[in-house]
């Protein structure tokens, strides 16, 4: 029952953010200096041209009017058709998500996997050379930028030892350096939260006394400290995780990923601000969603937060 | 203010970014060449002593480019970080001091721009504003000013019901002189440390948008336009995009670490990146 209203309080809470989300991107494209079909077709364009893609685009109508017909278009899941490929907009995105995924969920995997048992190892020897490493390590990952990374992993490991392909999607080994560009700044966030988190709970008084009840040490690390330190922890990752979508769009220019943050850079280029408005209002939707299913797992892990509510 | 010094990730962020500022501010000196001097009979040449960087594909002396992208990034880390600062401490004192409304709907309208990804509302703004230095400080301020915003309507929260508050208010201060002479002075510790973070977030997104193309346009060089143009030539010349991104990830860790060092002597909470 407790569970149920905070669900219901945190869906409700959502739907603001998610009307802000959708006018927000609905004005964007206002905000184009000038006029934009100027802008989309080039001041030299004749004026006939002009007139049909203003009209296609509900621009000849007053504001108001131009939003209530978005809302409706979006209601039915209509996000327009590519200025370019005249293809509609929603069809080109459901093509390339997947593969943003795809490479969004390599990227968590890879920075879970580096940070657990890292952040722990910190963690349960504070102050030794694995400890001094770590923290080094971490904090040069977190200073890398994905941009940079990138062609350096292309140089290692795809030109130099020819480990990995250089670029494309086709198989688990195109993968591999993508997410690891991708994961590695949130692989360093999270050994850092990880190690800080778990070094305060083990000061904790119930620490002592499972240590004074003979508890072994792995056993109060990863039983009694890890549980209590993992709520931030978690906060922290549901945030990066939706970050990542964003990080996506230079991770996928480095490595040709064909994904929707690819798709992004192409819609800017050719400005085509219906692709743009389309594939910005899905990212910063699934943003919302990621960040929402974070506090529903926050309220699952911690029972005094449902009971707050 | 010595204890600040004392502290070892302090002394070597400031290192850092000292030697990151007198670069940017004494490049002309510093440079050995002009950045834009081309010489396109010694395109992607590698480090040697005439060049320490190399040259890139138009025979530009790279370690000139580095330094004087340097100055790009120092422009947009400071003007984005003060400017951001200031609307957040204006806008989060208003929302802290006045509550009831006022915040729910500064506070409503903050959680929106954060349901975007930063970089994400950053690319959008700077793809529709089109592509220059001045859209890429108007792009990252407009994103810049809710974290402060957060950050120091949280403070004057948790100052606005202390005793010497009280004591002001009683006596008659009006909120602006209670806000802006016996809270403002409380935040500037934890601002100052949220403004090195910012410092360092700014400089890595104005990067971001320059290597997407919607950042600052050449002949101006930018860090981030290095590294995409170094992109093309990894095989052949790796130095092109090497340098510029060592520069960038040297001067985040000097930001980084700085902040690090200020949190932890200051004892400042809830402050990151």
């Amino acid at each position: 029952m407790v569970m149920r209203r905070y669900l219901l309080s945190r869906l409700f809470l959502a739907v603001p953010t998610v009307f802000g989300v959708v006018t927000l991107v609905f004005l964007l494209i206002h905000l184009v200096p000038g006029d934009p079909v100027d802008v989309m077709l080039g001041e030299t364009a004749r004026a006939a041209d002009k007139v049909r893609l203003r009209h296609q685009l509900g621009l000849d109508r007053p504001l108001p009017i131009q939003y209530a017909r978005y809302l409706r278009r979006l209601a039915r899941a209509d996000l327009g058709r590519s200025l370019h490929s005249g293809r509609p907009v929603r069809r080109m995105i459901v093509a390339r998500y997947p593969a943003t995924l795809e490479l969004a969920a390599g990227a968590l995997f890879f920075a879970v996997l580096l940070a657990a048992p890292l952040g722990i190892a910190a963690a349960a020897r504070p102050n030794s050379l694995l400890d001094a490493l770590c923290r080094g390590g971490a904090l040069v990952g977190a200073a890398l930028p994905n941009f940079w990374l990138g062609p350096l992993l292309i140089l290692m490991f795809a030109i130099a030892v020819e480990w990995a392909p250089v670029s494309g999607r086709d198989g688990l080994a195109h993968l591999v350096l993508p997410a690891l560009t991708l994961g590695m700044g949130m692989a360093a966030v999270l050994i850092r939260m990880l190690r800080a988190t778990l070094l305060e709970r083990l000061g904790d008084d119930y620490i002592r006394t499972a240590r004074a009840k003979g508890a072994s040490e792995p056993r109060v690390v990863l039983t009694h400290a890890l549980r209590n330190a993992v709520l931030p922890v978690v906060t922290v990752l549901g945030l990066q995780a939706g970050g990542l979508l964003a990080g996506a769009i230079i991770t996928e220019t480095v490595f040709a990923w064909p994904g929707i943050g690819r798709l992004t850079l192409l819609a800017i280029q050719t400005r085509d601000y219906p692709l743009v408005q389309g594939c910005m209002l899905v990212i910063a939707l699934t943003y919302v969603l990621i960040n929402l299913c974070t506090d529903l797992l926050y309220g699952a892990i911690d029972p005094r937060l449902r009971t707050r509510q | 203010m010595r204890s600040v010094f004392a502290n070892r990730q302090v002394s070597a962020g400031l290192a850092v970014v000292v030697l990151f500022t007198a670069v940017a501010l004494f490049a002309p000196g510093l440079a050995p060449q002009s950045p834009a001097t081309q010489n396109l009979s010694e395109d992607l040449q590698p480090p040697r002593s005439e060049h320490l960087f190399g040259q890139d594909k138009l025979g530009r002396d790279l370690l000139s480019r580095v330094i004087y992208g340097a100055r790009v990034s120092l422009l947009v880390g400071v003007t984005v970080a003060g400017l951001s600062a200031a609307i957040g401490l204006v806008i989060g004192g208003i929302a802290g001091y006045a509550g009831g409304r006022i915040d729910t709907l500064l506070m409503r309208v903050i959680d929106i721009l954060l349901a975007f990804p930063g970089i994400l509302l950053a690319i959008g703004l700077s793809a529709v504003l089109g592509p220059s230095l001045r859209n890429v400080l108007l792009a990252l301020c407009a994103i810049g000013w809710t974290g402060y915003a957060r950050l120091v309507r949280a403070e004057v929260l948790s100052w606005r019901e202390r005793e010497f508050v009280n004591a002001a208010v009683a006596l008659g201060a009006a909120p602006l002189r209670v806000l802006g002479r016996h809270i403002v002075p409380q935040l500037l510790t934890p601002l100052v440390v949220q403004i090195t973070f910012g410092m360092a977030a700014a400089i890595v997104a104005e990067a971001s948008l320059s290597f997407l193309g919607l950042g600052v346009q050449p002949p101006t060089p930018s860090w981030g336009a290095m590294i995409n143009e170094g992109r093309s030539f990894l095989l052949v010349a790796p130095h092109v995009a090497l340098f510029p991104g060592l520069a960038i990830t040297l001067t985040v860790l000097g930001f980084t670490l700085l902040g690090d060092g200020l949190r932890d002597v200051l004892d400042v909470r809830g402050s990151d990146q």
